[in-house]
Parts: structure tokens; sequence; C-alpha cells
């Protein structure tokens, strides 16, 4: 466990070394807030109350998915590439002679990775959107909190779906193809291009029973205080079911993939 | 002399006198102006990339597609917009497929030829930049053709095609002249972003690890051009028709095929600009690449 922890502040030290990549990022971030948070007041304007929420709800729903896109890394990254190159390479033979969990491992580090960015690339998007903006923010700090579960659980589905997304590499060795779906079906179904509940009909219900939802749209309910009471319950149910789901067959593909790895070289 | 023979035959252009060393191959190093040497680099440098990607092809197709996909999520975005409502900022679908369709086929074609450019910091930082000074090649030809994607041809389709759209779909009374802006805002537009691109590796001499600020410009402007102007306040408007000329990528001129009022009350001529704007654009862009490659210094060993 101790290993595990070391793993996990050793990312988070290594991502906070890059200060100026994260301040870059932060303006970048918040550049896109602005231009988004435009064409969601055009939007709400239009049709207030729509997909039910007012506008200060949409506007913070624009600056959480901001703050939050690299925390779950809804567009991927974070830890996969480097994975695939390993496993490409063959360094991925001395990982599994390592006396540690690969996936476990590899977890703590992402784990180590979200705890960063949700401190370095969220905080201040948020707080200029909240300055620039009129945002809905939680008044009671238990509704904070539960926002930051959800925000964590989030980070475990998104992780589960990447480690996947890298042990294709065993099978495919270029791995870039498999990432950028996953990329895409994580921007599309996370709700970060347009809120979940805009969706349409059926295309809506599967996309919020899907596990990207976790990611930005379950999140962003909670902290709008969405979930009452015991539905809180059943949001956490939701995202921890896909987390565990995801992180056994993660287990199973990771069993079956070490089986056949042939180390390349000589 | 004897073992030396066979090397100065394989070069193909032996100097039997005096067993001096094999010539250049004349193809090499032929005198040319530096810009058509550049251009002649840079697809030398591609072609190479293209083999290398079609070594994965399974991978490269799924990229394609990627690309593509990835770019029509914004169109859908503005789909599922307008599934709720008829207006948006006071236009409609199509035309709001006009300025994406010219904003995403221009970006398109810059991110295309000179996408590759952010990864300048990247090469700075771990020193491989040194190998591209040695070489008798222009280094913006060869940092803008490294890694050359193919796959990128994905986002040009895909604005086009949204292009297409809102070109059959609106009602425009065209004229020779509007005809003849389509033309000249996609390519005057690509090379505003072209400029952005070259400007953000410039940018990224000083501040390595600062390629994402760029981002913030080149996709952040192009998702921005996607919607009109009057969706945005008035000072980001200004900001992107003073500052960073963005809005002559698309918006003025194709608010002139369109017959919309400008934003900022700007009077009718400034639709026919953006070719001047453009290489207006390029010069501070291009001296600032050389200030950066001047200043530049390795980091050593």
């Amino acid at each position: 466990m101790r290993l595990y922890a070391v793993v996990a502040a050793g990312q988070f030290r290594r991502f906070a070394t890059y200060r100026t990549a994260t301040a870059a990022g932060v303006f970048t971030n918040t550049v896109f807030g602005f231009i988004l948070a435009y064409t969601y007041v055009a939007l709400w304007d239009e049709r207030p109350q729509l997909g039910g929420y007012d506008m200060s709800q949409a506007l913070s729903y624009v600056w959480l998915g901001q703050a939050l896109l690299m925390t779950c890394s809804m567009m991927g990254g974070g830890f996969e590439d480097e994975l695939i190159e390993r496993i490409r390479t063959g360094d991925i033979a001395v990982d599994l002679y390592r006396p540690a969990d690969l996936q476990l491992w590899w977890l703590a580090g992402d784990l180590g990775r979200a705890a960063f960015h949700l401190l370095g690339r969220g905080i201040v998007p948020m707080l200029v959107g909240s300055l620039a903006f009129d945002l809905a923010l939680p008044s009671s700090p238990g509704i904070w909190m539960a926002f930051l579960l959800s925000v964590a659980l989030g980070v475990v589905v998104s992780f589960a779906i990447r480690f996947l997304v890298a042990l294709s590499a065993f099978w495919l060795l270029d791995g870039a193809g498999v990432a950028q779906m996953a990329w895409l079906a994580g921007m599309f179904f996370s709700g970060m291009l347009l809120p979940l509940t805009l969706f349409p009909g059926v295309l809506g219900d599967v996309a919020r029973a899907l596990p990207w939802s976790s990611l930005l749209q379950v999140p962003v309910d909670v902290f709008l205080g969405k979930y009452p009471g015991w539905e809180l319950v059943r949001a956490y149910a939701f995202q921890a079911g896909w987390a565990v789901a995801l992180l056994l067959v993660g287990r199973m593909v990771q069993s079956v993939a070490t089986r056949r790895v042939v180390v390349q070289g000589g | 002399m004897a073992d030396t023979t066979g090397a100065v035959e394989v070069a193909g252009a032996a100097d039997a006198s005096g067993g001096r060393p094999a010539q250049w191959p004349e193809e090499v190093f032929v005198r040319r102006p530096r810009f058509v040497e550049g251009v002649r680099a840079y697809g030398l440098i591609a072609m190479m990339w293209l083999r290398s990607t079609m070594a994965y092809r399974a991978s490269f197709a799924l990229t394609v597609f990627g690309n593509f996909a990835a770019t029509a999520f914004d169109f859908v975005a503005i789909l599922l917009m307008f599934s709720h409502v008829d207006r948006l900022g006071g236009y409609t679908l199509p035309e709001i497929a006009l300025l994406y369709g010219v904003s995403g086929t221009a970006f398109g074609l810059a991110d295309l030829l000179l996408g590759s450019m952010d990864r300048l910091g990247a090469r700075v930082r771990d020193g491989t930049l040194d190998t591209l000074l040695v070489r008798p090649v222009p280094v913006l030809a060869q940092v803008a053709a490294d890694r050359f994607a193919l796959r990128r041809l994905g986002r040009v389709f895909q604005g086009v095609l949204v292009l297409g759209y809102a070109l059959v779909v609106l009602d425009i009374e065209w004229t020779p002249l509007k005809a003849a802006m389509v033309p000249m805002m996609l390519l005057s537009g690509a090379a505003v972003f072209g400029a952005l691109f070259v400007a953000g590796a410039a940018f990224q001499f000083v501040a390595q690890d600062a390629a994402q600020v760029q981002n913030a410009f080149t996709y952040g402007g192009n998702t921005l051009l996607q919607y009109p102007p009057s969706v945005f306040a008035k000072d980001l408007v200004r900001g992107v028709t003073f500052v960073v000329p963005l809005a002559f990528v698309n918006w003025l001129p194709a608010l002139y095929v369109l017959g919309r009022e400008y934003p900022l009350g700007l009077p009718d001529w400034v639709a026919f600009l953006p070719p001047v704007v453009a290489g207006l654009f390029w010069l501070p862009a291009g001296l600032g690449w050389r200030a950066g490659l001047r200043a530049y210094r390795s980091t050593g060993s």
C-alpha cells in the first residue's frame, strides 16, 4: 500500500514540475471557457431552462468542464501514451518483473496526476469563470465534498477505460488509432461537447448510461445539487459500478495479454 | 586507393583523376533559391513520414477517421443546439454552417501543412533541434514537415463537407465577386492560421513548455470562428479583428457573401482584405521566427 502511495506522490510531483506548461494549459482552458460560455449564453438566451439548467447552471457546466478536462482526462492523455510506448518497445517486460501489480501501479500514478491537475488546472479557470460570469456555486460545504468524491470516482472510471486502451497495444503495437477512438468517445459521451441532458431521445438515454458520463455529467450534476438525498447514493453507485466493472475487465485483459507477451528485440 | 573506388562508384560520380572524394550527386548539390529549396525539402521529408505512417495501415485508417470524427463532433454539437433552437445569435443553421465550413477547411489546410510546428518546444527541450540546424535545409521547412501527418486530411474533408452543405442549402444571390470570395477565404484563412502556427512556434523558442498557449489561438480561434460574431462580447470581437486578425478568416468575408451586417460597424470593403491581412500577418510571424531561431541556444549536453 505504501508503495502505491509513493507512486501516486511521485506522479503528483512529476506533473507539478512543469509550471510553465501548467500555466499555459490554464490559459488555454480559460480561453476555451470564455468561447464556450458565450455560445452557451446565446443558446440559453433562446431557450431558458434548456436541459433542466438555468443560465448560471449552464455556465457552471462550461467552466466545470474546462476545470475537469485534464483531471478526468476526457481528451485522453495522462499515462496511456507512456504505457503504450513501453509495450511497443518491450520495456513492459521490466514492469511485469517488478514486485508490484501492473494495474494498481498505473492507477496509483494516475490518481496522483489527477490530484495535481485538479489543483493546478482546475482552480484558476473556475475562479476566472466565476469572476467573469454568474455561476451557480454550491453554498454548503457538504455538496463540495460530495462533488470531490464524484470527481474521484470519475477519475477511476477514466483510468479503467484508458488502461484498456493502452493494453490494446499488446495486439496492435501502434495504439494511436485506438487511443484516438477512446478520446473521441470520451469527448462525446462525457458531456464535454454539450450537457448529455440536451441529447435527444434514445441517444441521450444511451449516453447517460455509458461509463463516460461519470467523467463530467455526473460530477457536474452533483455540483449543481441535482441529486438530493438518496439520489446521490444512486449516482455514486452508478460511477462505482462502472469503475469496478471496467477495472475487472482490465484485469482479465491484462492476464491474457501478459501470457502472450513476447519481448521485442534480441 | 583500391578500396575507395567502390565507394566512389556507389556515389555515382566517380572522379577518376587523383582519387579525390566523390562529388555530391548533382541533384542534391544544385543551388536553388531558398524558398524553392525549403519547399522541396518539405516535400521530401513529408514523403518520408508518409511511408513511415503507411507501415501501420490499420492505425492510419483509424486516425484519419478519428480526425474526421473529432472535428465532426464540433458540428454535431451545433446540430444538437439547433435541435432545440431555430437561431443562434440571430443566425440560422446554414449560415453558421458556412462560417463553420470556411473556418474548418482553412484551419484544416494550415494544420495539415504546418500543424507539426507545435512540437518545436519539445525539440528544443530534448536538444534534437540541433540536428536540424546542421542540415543544409531551411529549419522552418524541417520543423513544419516533421512528423507530417496525412491523417489531418480528415479535418479538411470534414470542413469541405460542411461548407458544401452550406453552399447547397443557402439561398444566396451569387455574383462573380461573391463566388470568388469562397476560394479566397479558404486560402487567406489558411494563411492566417499558418502564420499563427509559425508565430506560436517562434514563441516556443522563448517558452518551450508553453506549447499549449498557441492552442488557445489556433484550435480556440477555429472554435470561435465557427459561431457568428453576434454571439461574443464586443471586446472579444475587437481583439480577434485588430490584434489577432482571426475575423478575416471567415467572419468578414462570409458575412459579405451572406449579405449580413458586419460586427463593430466596420465598412463594406474590409471583406476584401483577407489576402492583404494574411500577408501582413506573416511579417511579424516570420520576423518572430527569425528572431527566435537566432536567439536559440542549445540545451547543451
